[in-house]
Order: structure tokens, then C-alpha cells, then sequence
């Protein structure tokens, strides 16, 4: 017993160095930066700065705007991925291997070419405009960029692969023969799906879904590529803050709202997931 | 509770043939057991019965009724896998119900149902639990209740008791019988344990590379195999020549070690099993294995011995 908690305490020495740089180099910002929203311009604490959040109706509009937008570019990646991650689940190894490499292969490339690729698609002389209008869908281009649509559309291609792989990944782990068993007592193909293929999926379409959710909400390149301005969400507000007033004790309470918003809602996923599971 | 045909089935993978040309015809409320070697296609024979795989030729029929090409679902068959197969977000009460809420059965009636087929497998006390909570025997039992609750027309079991230990296996053997005969529910059962496969069934099928070898009682094949292959594959054989050329099987309890009189062997090797032992012997330069009962003092290695046996004993083979 002594020896191995002599083991222990000579691990921790190796260790060491690696928690300070850990706790100097993120945890102290960190908590610096959560500090600032309580301090005051003339010293001590104060509680101004989100008396001020809630005074100005801006900033909480932009945190429900927010909000609005990540649910729903959350919900676009659900029905794009469930499906696909569905679809890859019964090809060959081979398709497979070529299917991953698809979903994977975006991020490999810089996240502001991607988005600056969606311009030239979704432009109003993109490829997509100039399709609709030479089959007579439409006869003006539709605006696509620099509204919420653009915004959703970027997120949801950038973000798709934290849900596609993790649920692909679990579909992958479920024994066919769970399905064929459900056949056999007598199950149709929906009743197989519902009661046992998705209550399956659905610890890691949860997580996949939530790791989307979060990652939305402090989205920025592509809001401030795509959205032009004029979709404002938490990241270019704080931006705004920071870069061009610059309010900092104002952007430091923006932040801790965020982060409280962020961490209730995993609160509540894991209340869930643990009653669920239970 | 029905008869099962299985006419001409064949079965091919490109030029694999899993099912080359099965005959078997089972009847109401008998077990019968396909025993062959992995690869020998027992599990593509019972997949093909169940619906969950369609053969190539040949026509399968259940209680009459030709169901090939029909799907899993019209088939009404209880199927229990050896990886149990059991849904691991159901509680052991749920998964046995789920077969009845398929079938839409009254909630009074279900429970009624599920908790006696729980207590045929004497499980009725662990209904609230998940199957990751229960041993390899309770989930086997769960996988088993489940199978039959639905009071299904046959019972297809695919090496059922292969993932359990020895000692669990033998008594879930006794229980499988005892249920199986209760239920009076026609059975097919899939194994390579060639034990399992003569204390448990009424009619033994040997399947080697798709093809049937032999289908008989089960002391039938093991006294009077057909061939060579069925004669290896069920315990232990030795081969004697016989006149005419010909070669005969003597199963080893029924070769007698005696102190002259017989032919001439030398003691290889002695294997204490317990009840018998079992010595390998040398004898004109063949091999024989002969079983004896454990009395008295056994022949040491390198003893000589006389081995004897009854003529009527020798079933000549192909």
C-alpha cells in the first residue's frame, strides 16, 4: 500500500510541470477573464456590466438570436446526418472506407476556404443561382449569403462531421443480428427501427447532437464570412466588443452568460442521459 | 406446433455451395439437431429456415405451409442466437414481452405470459433487471423465454449453450430437454458439440460442406455412422479391416483389454477421465483407443494387453 502511493506521489512529480503550464497558460485566463466582468473601472467589485446586459436589449437578443440559429443549424445537421451515418451503416467496407473519406475530407481544408467556397456556390451568380434560374425555377437569383439561411447552410456543412462520424461509429457497433432477432418475433422493418435501432443510436445521436450545439454557438468565421454583418451571434458581438471599442469588462460578462448558458444545457443532457440509461 | 419440410434446399455463394441439395423432414414436436464442423453450413440451414436468408433452389415448408420467400415476420418462428441477441436497452421483462407487443397482445395477458414463460426458465425474480446485469445461463434463459413466449409454430436454436462453460452447459442441457419436451414445440437446434447433439435430440443430422452425411437416432449414428466422416465426427472411432477389404468402426467402450486371448497391443498412453479411463494402444501398426472402467489396477505405459471385441460390434463403413 505504501509503495504504491510512494509510486503514486513519484508519478505526480513527472506530471508536475504539465498542470502549471495547464493551469497558467489556461485555467488563469480563464478565470481572469471571468473575473473582469466583476471588476470596476474605478476598482472593486461591481455587478454593473450585466446590469448593463440587461439594460440594453441588444445583447440579449443577439444571445437568443444565437441560440435560434445553433438549434436549428443543430436540427439541419440531425436530419442531413442521421440518415447518412444510416446509409454508410449498410455499404460494403470498401463504399464505406470511400463514404468516411467524403465526410472527413472537409476537414482537411482550412474552414475559411470552405466558407468562402460557399460564395462562389451560393452566390448570386454561383453555381446554385445559375441552375435555378436555367431551369426556370426562378427568375431572379435568391439570395442565399449574408442572411441566416447562408449562416445555417455554412454551419451545418462545416459542422457535419462531429455528428456523422460518433453516430456512424455507433451504428457500426450494433449487432445486426439484434435486428434479425426483432425480424424473426415477428417486428416490421418500422417497429425494428423505432423501438430498437434508434433507442440504440440515441446515446451518441444525443452527444453528437450537443458537441454540434455547443461548437454553433461560438461559431464565428462563418457567421462574419457568410452572415456579411448582418447576422449577428455571441462570437461577432464579442469580436465587436473586443476589436473595435474596445469593452472588455462588457465582453467578459457576454462570455460568462455564454459559458453558463453552455453549461446548463450539458447539465441538463447529462440529467437525461443518466436518467435514461438508469 | 407443426412439421417442418426442407425439400432440394441449396444454397450458393458464387461457387460455395453452404447448402448443396438438404433433404429433412421434421416432424410435429420432435428435436432434431444439425451437427457438423464450422463451415459445414448448419447456420446458413438455419437461417434459411427462419426466413433470414432465401435459398437458391429447393422450397422449405413449415406445417404445410411453403414459406420460401416468405420474409422472417410471416413465418412465426421462435429463434434463439448464440450471442443471445438480447436488446440491451430492455429490461428482461421487456425483451420478453416485445414479441407479444408486436402482436399487439391486451396488457393483462402479457404480463400473465411473460412472467410464466420467466418462471419456466426460473427467472421471474430478475424481470427488472438489463441483460448486461445478468450471467451468460440467465441471459441464455432470457434469450430462450423470449423465443418461446409467443407460443411460436417451431423453435430454432443456433449453438444456444456454445458460449457457457462446461458444467453451466451440461446442466442448461437437462433444462432444454425438460422445457422442450413441456412445450411439446417442434425444434431444430444447431451445434458442433457432438455431446450436446446425442443427449439432447430425438434425430441427429450430420452436415459436412453443405451436404447431409447422415440422418438418424442418435445411438444409430454413433453405432452405424454411415461413412467415414459421420464415424470421426461423433466421438472417437477406431477402424478395424474387415474381410473383403473392407473397414469397419468400433467405438472405444467396446474394445475389452484382456490379459491374452485377443490381438496383441501395447499401451501408448493412459488418460484418466475420471469414471473410465482412456488408453491409446498400438496394435499391427495401427492406432485404437479403448475406454475402460476406472477398477482395480490400470495398465501402466508400455504394458501389453489383448484387445478383444464382439464381431456384431464392427459396422463396416464406406
Amino acid at each position: 500500500m505504501a509503495a504504491i502511493l510512494a509510486e503514486r506521489r513519484h508519478g505526480f512529480g513527472f506530471v508536475t510541470p504539465l498542470l502549471v503550464v495547464m493551469l497558467a497558460a489556461f485555467n488563469l485566463p480563464i478565470l481572469y477573464m471571468l473575473a473582469l466582468g466583476f471588476w470596476s473601472k474605478q476598482g472593486g467589485f461591481t455587478t454593473e456590466h450585466y446590469a448593463a446586459l440587461f439594460d440594453a436589449p441588444i445583447y440579449l437578443r443577439v444571445l437568443a438570436n444565437t441560440l435560434r440559429i445553433s438549434v436549428v443549424a443543430t436540427l439541419v445537421n440531425v436530419a442531413i446526418g442521421y440518415p447518412l451515418a444510416y446509409w454508410m451503416r449498410g455499404l460494403s467496407p470498401r463504399a464505406q472506407f470511400i463514404a468516411v473519406a467524403c465526410v472527413i475530407t472537409p476537414f482537411w481544408i482550412s474552414i475559411l476556404v470552405r466558407t468562402y467556397a460557399w460564395i462562389v456556390v451560393l452566390g448570386n451568380n454561383g453555381m446554385v443561382n445559375r441552375l435555378l434560374q436555367w431551369t426556370g425555377l426562378t427568375d431572379a437569383p435568391v439570395s442565399f449569403l449574408y442572411n441566416e439561411l447562408g449562416v445555417m447552410i455554412g454551419m451545418a456543412n462545416v459542422l457535419l462531421p462531429f455528428l456523422v462520424l460518433p453516430l456512424f461509429a455507433a451504428m457500426l457497433r450494433i449487432d445486426d443480428r439484434l435486428m434479425q432477432a426483432a425480424a424473426s418475433m415477428g417486428a416490421p422493418p418500422r417497429t425494428i427501427f423505432l423501438k430498437v435501432f434508434l433507442p440504440l443510436t440515441m446515446p451518441a445521436l444525443a452527444s453528437g447532437a450537443l458537441l454540434v450545439f455547443i461548437l454553433c454557438l461560438g461559431f464565428y468565421v462563418t457567421p462574419a464570412i457568410l452572415g456579411g454583418g448582418k447576422v449577428p451571434m455571441i462570437s461577432n458581438l464579442l469580436d465587436f466588443l473586443i476589436n473595435q471599442i474596445p469593452r472588455w469588462e462588457q465582453a467578459s460578462a457576454v462570455s460568462t452568460i455564454l459559458l453558463v448558458v453552455t453549461l446548463l444545457i450539458f447539465a441538463a443532457y447529462r440529467a437525461l442521459d443518466r436518467k435514461v440509461g438508469a | 406446433m407443426t412439421d417442418i419440410r426442407l425439400e432440394a434446399i441449396s444454397k450458393h455463394y458464387g461457387a460455395f455451395k453452404a447448402a448443396d441439395n438438404v433433404d429433412l423432414a421434421v416432424a410435429q414436436g420432435e428435436f432434431v439437431t444439425i451437427l457438423g464442423p464450422s463451415g459445414s453450413g448448419k447456420t446458413t440451414l438455419l437461417s434459411l429456415i427462419a426466413g433470414l436468408n432465401q435459398p437458391s433452389t429447393g422450397r422449405i415448408l413449415i406445417g404445410g405451409r411453403d414459406v420460401t420467400g416468405s420474409s422472417p415476420q410471416q413465418r412465426n418462428v421462435g429463434l434463439v442466437f448464440q450471442s443471445y441477441a438480447l436488446f440491451p436497452h430492455m429490461s428482461v421483462f421487456d425483451n420478453v414481452a416485445f414479441p407479444l407487443r408486436v402482436r399487439k397482445t391486451p396488457a393483462d395477458a402479457l404480463r400473465r405470459k411473460v412472467m410464466a414463460a420467466l418462471e419456466l426458465v426460473q427467472l421471474h425474480g430478475l424481470a427488472g433487471r438489463r441483460p448486461a446485469q445478468l450471467s451468460g445461463g440467465q441471459q441464455q434463459r432470457v434469450a430462450l423465454a423470449r423465443a418461446f413466449v409467443f407460443e411460436p409454430d417451431i423453435l430454432l436454436l443456433d449453438e444456444p449453450l456454445g458460449a457457457l462453460d462446461r458444467k453451466l452447459r451440461e446442466e442448461l442441457q437437462v433444462e432444454l430437454k425438460q422445457l422442450q419436451r413441456r412445450l411439446g414445440v417442434t425444434t431444430i437446434l444447431v451445434t458442433h458439440d457432438q455431446e450436446e447433439a446425442l443427449s439432447l435430440s430425438d434425430r441427429v443430422m450430420v452436415l459436412d460442406r453443405g451436404q447431409v452425411q447422415q440422418i438418424a437416432a442418435p445411438q444409430e449414428a454413433y453405432l452405424r455412422p454411415a461413412n467415414r466422416f459421420v464415424a470421426d465426427f461423433l466421438g472417437i472411432a477406431n477402424f478395424v479391416p474387415l474381410p473383403g477389404g473392407r473397414e469397419g468402426v468400433i467405438r472405444p467402450e467396446r474394445i475389452r483389454l484382456a490379459a491374452a486371448g485377443g490381438l496383441p497391443a501395447q499401451v501408448v498412453e493412459a488418460v484418466y477421465l475420471g469414471q473410465i479411463i482412456r488408453y491409446h494402444l498400438t496394435a499391427e501398426g495401427r492406432n485404437f483407443v479403448a475406454a475402460a472402467p476406472f477398477v482395480g489396477q490400470p495398465h501402466a505405459i508400455g504394458d501389453t494387453v489383448s484387445l478383444t471385441w464382439v464381431e456384431a460390434d464392427v459396422w463396416p463403413v464406406a
